[in-house]
């Protein structure tokens, strides 16, 4: 070897450049490091970007949702008109339909706009109406049925500002676009102008947004999450109260006494299988064997908090058998050792060690049960449901909404400004998602053992 | 009584189980100057097992089984000259419900009583009368063989519901009971125990394998069912989709596969490479800061629902492809199109493709790296040409999951893909995919004789077969393919 390279190799031309001078080639080889790198750094730019972008289209489409316009006026429940035979039977009073709240409003309203002197030159009252939403005489009319009490006196109301005002000051309608719209005239949004600076027209937070039911189609404004959240809220329970204690047995059997042969493998493919399926064929299982072949009623929370039960169970049961995995061999055999059935040593030591992984994983299935869309469709809960469901457990079995599908259920709809309604409920689903997530992120920091 | 109530009762009944039968172990001990064989506990939760569990099952397999025996009896009651042209069984059948309820609910308000009712049942008017006042309104003539079978659906669910709280209590005591007098101090109730828990544990774990077979098993049925009223080479061969709800509909699944298929591949073209960019970042060049704060936000696309990435696609990215893409360029006036839902999908499945190829990148050792490096190669190139032909297997494993996840997904097309069912190339026309055509045929009033309506079973069977398909390929590859490195 080494009489070879004394001899061998002549003083050749390489060695007249030094190392650190970069020729072409390694320029070039570089210069390709530097981009294979740079196309890294996009690609996570990329999907930074397209969260925040979706994060902002939403946040911007649905915040204004949580403000809505009120008009503030104060009405005489005058008793000659909802209770002429002034016995305050409850029977009788429920007889007077909206139809008769309306001109109470209306008397109401001229009077506050005389007040303030906003009447007069071409500004009638009809007009002003127009500004109160359809729904406000249904409101009063729930007061005072809840209250007979209240007829005779005066009471201040916070009436719903119809649909298009409140969009008037969301910036959704302008004055271009009023001219173009039946529903309301660039007059009637100067006329608006004029009882915000009265003090009649105030925006506030908007709490019936989070409680009020569903509103039909030309009433965007009085539209709520009330039922959608019962809906959900139910759903999440029988999810909870069916998939926890399937999931942990499942997954206990599998981890821990499931000897290897062909029964558990299928069990095992099983499982793996279901895991990815499509969601929409759990709604179909929901529709064929739960509702068809059962005969559950529809758009009930019992049928989707089984269908979505049967969706979450492989999540979780993936999410506690590795808890159980982390639990170490020696726990279960010092608990063996002291003379302990297999039984006792898994219920006694295993389980609560792996709780906190247990419930971790639950809480994530949860979160991704409650997203979940598509199978609640074809179980007939896009339905329109005004009605709050009964008290659990009669509640189960009445109709109701959720709040995903409420969400595809108001994109649906004409009017633009059910589009801020659905982003508005987006928000609200995120931040029940957000909420579970950190409460599984703080039990995982908190009680996570690591062994 | 009802199941809300008879849940807690039988609840109690174990506890209460299970404190008598703790101390009659203990007394008997005591008495017959015996050790116990098991813990006292032991004996106690044998009854309490006995009692609550088999009620519970039976009480759970009553709930399904009454509404069925009672459809069907109340069915026979209802003669084929009352059903409506066109119409059919099952929507008399939810008359009759509807009345039962609102008969019920005439009754709940009181000022009636059982025997008064089989009076207005010969008077029609004030039936109706009555039933609108409980807010149950009667469209059209209901017809009295209608009514009658309402107050039969009644009785029947009535006698029905009180046999079940009686059958269910009598075999929780009865259990109970039986439980109760084989307690013996010999007795080895922690094997008994045990045993029972075991068996409830194994039937946890079969849940799974029973969906399973619930979906196969109701796919399969219904598809069934519906070829043999729509011939299955038009279903699979035909480039029409043109249901039509009064008969005569074309059903051919092509344009509907093209659309799915369509939407999936710019899904895929979008997500691969970004996805597998971020993977090979986030393993061989991302500090430790930067992979710690990336990982989650990327991961965040995962867990937001797919209706959240619909409404996006809707609202935003629907508009904008249109406004600065497909008008300008004379393609398409069309908001919701391929593209959108295409781009919004690979948005929604890149954390699919990064994190498993992270992991799989992760799981390339080391040794090969410095190999490679120590022939001088740069990093970019040991990556190309070292660790991602190790990782490839697990790679195409992870793209074929993306694609089974795109396939299957429905919400974003719903929102952002359109209605139309069509063979196009355009990327920005508006498409259909066969989970938005499973939706729009099951979703509303169905009635389940219709090809319209059966159609979507054998649309979800397909989509079934094709999503499990493509992961069982995926798991084939990445098992047969692994490099086993040790």
């Amino acid at each position: 070897m080494t009489d070879i390279t004394a001899a061998g190799i002549p003083p050749a031309e390489t060695q007249k450049k030094s190392l650190l001078t970069l020729d072409d080639r390694t320029r070039r080889r570089n210069a390709a490091e530097m981009r294979f790198r740079m196309m890294g750094k996009i690609g996570v730019l990329i999907g930074i970007l397209a969260l925040v972008g979706l994060l902002t289209s939403i946040l911007s489409n649905g915040l204004s949702s949580f403000q809505q316009t009120f008009i503030t006026l104060d009405i005489h429940l005058d008793p000659a008109r909802l209770d002429k035979s002034g016995n305050r039977n409850p029977e009788e009073i429920a007889k007077v339909t909206t139809f008769g709240y309306a001109p109470l409003i209306e008397k109401a309203l001229s009077e506050a706009m005389t007040a303030k002197g906003i009447l007069g030159n071409g500004v009638t009252v009809k007009a002003a109406a127009e500004l109160i939403s359809k729904e406000a005489p249904a409101d009063l009319r729930n007061y005072v049925i809840a209250d007979p009490q209240s007829i005779g006196q005066t009471v201040s109301f916070k009436l719903l500002a119809a649909g298009r005002i409140d969009g008037y000051y969301k910036g959704r309608v302008t004055m271009e676009s009023a001219k173009l719209d039946r529903n309301i005239s660039p007059e009637q949004l100067l006329l608006a102008d004029k009882l915000k600076s009265a003090g009649l027209l105030t925006t506030k937070f908007n709490w019936s947004f989070f409680t009020a039911p569903d509103a039909s189609d030309t009433r965007p404004e009085a539209a709520g999450l009330g039922v959608a959240i019962i809906g959900s809220l139910y759903m999440m329970l029988i999810v909870l109260v069916l998939s926890l204690p399937i999931g942990v047995a499942a997954s206990i059997y599998l981890e821990e006494f499931a000897p290897q042969n062909k029964f558990t493998d299928l069990i095992e493919v099983n499982i793996a299988n279901l895991a990815a399926v499509p969601s929409v064929v759990f709604g179909i299982l929901g529709l064929a064997i739960f509702i068809n072949f059962a005969g559950m009623p529809q758009s009930a929370p019992v049928v989707g908090g089984l269908v979505l039960t049967l969706m979450t169970l492989p999540t979780i049961i993936i999410a506690t058998r590795a808890a159980f995995k982390s639990v170490p061999p020696s726990i279960r055999d010092a608990a063996l050792g002291v003379g302990a059935s297999k039984m006792q040593a898994i219920f006694h030591h295993v389980l609560p060690l792996a709780m906190p992984g247990v419930l971790t994983g639950t809480i994530i299935g949860l979160a991704r049960a409650l997203g979940e869309t598509a199978p609640l469709l074809l179980i007939g809960m896009v339905a329109f449901v005004r009605e709050y469901p009964a008290g659990p457990p009669d509640g189960f079995f009445d109709p109701a909404s959720a709040l995903p599908v409420q969400v595809y259920n108001w994109t649906q709809r004409g009017d633009p400004a059910f589009i801020e309604r659905a982003s508005g409920a987006i928000i609200v689903l995120l931040i029940f998602l957000i909420t579970m997530n950190m409460v599984a992120i703080i039990l995982r920091s908190r009680f996570e053992r690591r062994w | 009584m009802s199941v809300g109530i008879l849940i807690p009762v039988l609840l109690v009944l174990a506890a209460l189980g299970f404190v008598l039968g703790k101390r009659q172990a203990l007394a008997l001990s005591d008495s017959q100057k015996t050790k116990l064989h098991s813990l006292p506990g032991y004996y106690g939760q044998t009854v309490a097992l006995f009692t609550a569990v088999p009620a519970l099952f039976l009480l759970g397999a009553w709930l399904i089984l009454q509404p069925m025996a009672i459809e069907s009896r109340i069915g026979g009651m209802i003669p084929d000259s009352v059903i409506p042209e066109g119409g059919a069984r099952s929507l008399v059948m939810s008359d009759v419900r509807r009345i039962a309820g609102g008969l019920d609910a005439v009754l709940a308000l009181g000022g009636m009583g059982e025997d008064e009712l089989v009076r207005i049942g010969e008077n029609l008017s004030t039936v109706r009368s009555r039933l609108a006042e409980v807010g149950v309104a009667l469209v059209g003539d209901v017809p009295p063989v209608v009514f009658e079978a309402a107050r039969a659906y009644r009785q029947d669910v009535k006698t029905g519901n009180m046999a079940m709280s009686v059958v269910v209590l009598v075999l929780a005591v009865a259990l109970g009971l039986w439980a109760y007098r084989r307690i013996q101090p010999d007795m080895r109730a922690r094997n008994v125990t045990e045993s029972f828990v075991k068996s409830l544990l194994i039937a946890a774990s079969m849940v799974a394998v029973l969906t399973t077979l619930g979906i196969v098993g109701s796919l399969v049925f219904e598809t069934i069912s519906f070829f043999k009223i729509y011939p299955a080479s038009e279903f699979f061969f035909s480039t029409v989709w043109n249901p039509q709800f009064r008969g005569g509909s074309e059903l051919g699944i092509l344009p509907l596969l093209w659309g799915t298929l369509y939407v999936s591949l710019i899904a895929l073209l979008v997500a691969v490479p970004i996805g597998l960019m971020i993977a090979i970042y986030l393993a061989e060049y991302a500090s430790k800061t930067v992979r710690s704060l990336a990982k989650p936000a990327i991961e965040m696309l995962a867990g937001i629902p797919t209706i959240v990435y619909g409404l996006f696609a809707l609202i935003t990215v629907g508009p904008f492809l249109r406004d600065w893409l497909a008008q300008p360029l004379g393609l398409g006036t069309s908001s919701s199109s391929v593209l959108t839902a295409g781009l919004v999908m690979g948005i929604m499945i890149i954390p699919f493709v990064s994190s498993l190829s992270d992991d799989i990148i992760n799981a390339v050792p080391q040794a090969l790296r410095d190999g490679s490096y120590g022939l001088g190669a740069t990093q970019s190139e040991t990556i190309k040409q070292v660790v991602l032909p190790a990782a490839l297997p697990g790679i195409v494993g992870a793209v074929l999951l993306a694609a089974s996840r795109a396939i299957g997904e429905t919400m974003i097309v719903v929102l952002g893909a359109g209605a139309a069912a069509k063979l196009d190339l355009n990327p920005f026309e508006a498409m259909t995919t066969v989970t938005v055509k499973i939706v729009s045929q099951l979703t509303g009033d169905t009635e389940f004789a219709s090809p319209e309506t059966l159609v979507a079973f054998a649309l979800g069977l397909t989509l079934f077969v094709f999503t499990l398909g493509l992961n069982v390929l995926a798991l084939y590859i990445v098992r047969k393919y692994r490099e086993q490195y040790e």
